[in-house]
């Protein structure tokens, strides 16, 4: 009997919205006939609750405080190789988040088992998963299979849209003791300074990049992402240069972002930034280059110095009201 | 202070879209004309770790390990010239197509043979398949500690501290080593050989090993033996349908941007 598990996380005690979104695609495979649905979460009852209400058939929570304090990959281990034991999970979906990049591939080499990182399509062909992924910087798609009886997945938050809750479903949480000898202490943390809108929750993100020239610019970047309720965001290369935090960075090897508009503000558009922020309902291009991956890319684009037209802009939009 | 780097060798990943093909029935990407592959970008940053490291401690060896073909010998003599000291190529036409599953237990075995380092260094992710796999795998392999995406790196005595790099900020972690560490882009810009140093590393001896002389199980290794099956391999379509906006100045066409966006109830 196969059975899908879904690693949940916690943010700041509450069920991270990620664990949402794995919640719906695994329903999906359910409904498709991968098996029940189970989904294990740092924590204790009161928060496996909720994750009835998200798609998960069976709630199993790992409760030692540890988890919940300090999730790490070896502490978490045992209290997950146990769940998959005892439920016989043959799928396993992981967030791409800081911790699920890391626990993935531990977890896959630990049962001997293939992971497949940042997969965004997921079927079922004859009772086996097959996904799509992005690689080659998203230059390429491949489509992958596993060889090994788990199959392990991540997602990358955000690429998917969480179930309505349902709040008629509930049901016995199963408690997990376990825990692992943690090897990597954790001295301590500092947050990104977060001022306004999440990334990756704005409905509007306006993005600089190395054709700004100067890291002042992204003020204006800022004014522009205020006026309209949205984020500001960078692209690697202007991250590197030290314009703006990493924290904002938006591509593969940053945010995924899919505003319902994007400004792409000198931004040339190379498939590692697309990989970020392709899945945004509109572009907007702001760019010299009308060549530019970007421009192509975009539904409008304005092909001028954005020094000149950022400020106009601004007042425009001020002027429409 | 013993280190071991990890290089890959990739297709450049700066090769513009126009250039970047798939050969779908081989399912392999196509070498752009022209464009040499590259070390993949994170190595360097984990060879720059190794050698500010080594040079810190004042004494100690720093081995360049990859695997690949013929090619990849570049990759290494890349990290020789800019200070490593000994290179092994591991290479063998059945490591062709392997997944990283394999990748991960040659170098594990390799890594073994040598001798188990103070200290393990590798890239965050290889700019090919874009996994971040391998470091978190050869960790798991030798049973000892991995801290990944490292911005910074501080050696003490039987530890180390990293800060690395999250999804909204950062964070400082302790381990104990021997220990596997990959390296991220935030770690700052990795040295530029100079000349000298290439026509030096260029009379380096790389050693080379292959399946046999690493007394691999010809089971365990081969495309045929993936855990990950590649079932396609090919380039999206992306299809230009852009609204390029008019003016005769920069204002004009702000003040037409704004009025589409509005219609659009966009903004
Ligand atoms: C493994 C790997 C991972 C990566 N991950 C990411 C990632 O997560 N996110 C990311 O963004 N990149 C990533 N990159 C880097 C990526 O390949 C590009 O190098 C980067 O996105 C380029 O940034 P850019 O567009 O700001 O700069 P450029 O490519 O230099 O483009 C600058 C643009 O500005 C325009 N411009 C210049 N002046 C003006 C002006 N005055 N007005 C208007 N337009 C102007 C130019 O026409 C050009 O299009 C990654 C690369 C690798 C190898
Ligand atoms: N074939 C290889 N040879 C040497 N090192 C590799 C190889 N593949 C991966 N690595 C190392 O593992 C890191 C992450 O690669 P990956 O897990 O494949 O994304 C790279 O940056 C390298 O340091």
């Amino acid at each position: 009997m196969s059975a899908i598990l879904v690693i949940g996380e916690l943010n700041e005690g509450v069920v991270a919205s990620h664990t949402f979104e794995l919640l719906a695609a695994a329903r999906s495979l359910s409904d498709a006939g991968g098996g029940d649905v189970h989904a294990l979460v740092p924590g204790d009852s009161s928060v496996g609750q909720s994750l009835f209400g998200g798609g998960a058939d069976a709630v199993h929570v790992a409760t030692n405080q540890l988890l919940q304090t300090e999730l790490t990959v070896d502490a978490f281990l045992p209290p997950v190789l146990n769940v998959i034991e005892n439920t016989g999970a043959d799928i396993v979906l992981i967030a791409q988040t800081a911790f699920g990049r890391d626990f993935g591939p531990a977890l896959a080499f630990n049962l001997k088992a293939a992971v497949a990182m940042e997969c965004t399509g997921l079927t079922l062909d004859g009772g086996r998963l097959q996904a799509t992924r992005a690689c080659y910087g998203g230059s390429a798609r491949a489509e992958v299979k596993w060889g090994s009886s788990v199959q392990i997945v991540t997602i990358k938050p955000k690429t998917l849209d969480a179930l309505a809750t349902d709040d008629s479903r509930s049901g016995e949480v199963t408690e997990v003791s376990e825990v692992g000898e943690a090897r990597v202490k954790i001295l301590g943390t500092e947050k990104a300074e977060a001022t306004g809108i999440r990334l990756e929750d704005a409905e509007v993100v306006v993005s600089g990049g190395r054709g700004l020239g100067e890291p002042e610019a992204f003020g204006i970047l800022e004014e522009l992402g205020n006026l309209l309720n949205g984020a500001t965001g960078a692209s690697r290369a202007a991250c590197d240069l030290g314009w703006y935090p990493p924290s904002q960075q938006v591509g593969l090897t940053g945010k995924t972002v899919t505003p319902n508009l994007y400004i792409a503000v000198a931004i040339s558009g190379a498939s590692q930034h697309m990989a970020g922020m392709s899945g945004s309902k509109n572009i907007v291009a702001i760019n010299r280059d009308e060549d530019s991956n970007m421009v192509q890319s975009s539904r409008f684009a304005v092909i001028e110095d954005y020094k000149k037209v950022i400020p106009a802009l601004i007042e425009e939009i001020k002027n429409l009201g | 202070m013993n280190i071991v780097v990890c290089v890959k060798q990739v297709p450049d990943p700066e090769t513009p879209a126009s250039q970047f093909a798939v050969d779908e029935a081989a399912k392999r990407v196509i070498p752009a004309q022209g464009i040499a592959p590259v070390v993949n970008p994170y190595d360097p940053q984990a060879t720059e770790a190794a050698l500010r490291l080594r040079d810190a401690a004042g004494e100690g060896t720093i081995t360049v390990i990859s695997l690949g073909p013929d090619s990849a010998r570049d990759a290494i003599k890349h990290a020789l010239a800019m200070g490593a000291d000994e290179g092994i190529l591991l290479s063998d036409p059945s490591f062709e197509g392997i997944d990283n599953f394999q990748t991960a237990a040659i170098l594990a075995e390799t890594i073994k043979k040598v001798g188990i380092p103070d200290l393990i260094l590798m890239g965050r992710a290889a700019a090919d398949w874009d996994m971040g796999v391998v470091p978190i795998g050869v960790a798991q392999l030798l049973d000892i500690p991995c801290v990944t995406v490292a911005k910074a790196v501080e050696v003490g005595d039987g530890n180390i501290t990293v800060e690395r790099v999250l999804d909204d900020g950062f964070e400082t972690v302790e381990t104990t080593l021997p220990a596997v560490v990959s390296v991220s882009n935030e770690f700052g810009e990795p040295r530029y050989p100079q000349l000298r140093q290439i026509m030096l590393a260029a009379k380096k001896n790389v050693e080379v090993w292959d399946k046999e002389s690493l007394g691999l199980d010809p089971a365990s290794v081969g495309s045929d033996n993936r855990l990950l099956a590649l079932e396609a391999l090919y380039v999206p379509k992306v299809e230009s349908n852009v609204e390029v906006i008019q003016g005769d100045s920069p204002e004009e066409k702000a003040r037409n941007l704004a009025l589409k966006l509005r219609e659009a109830k966009l903004i």
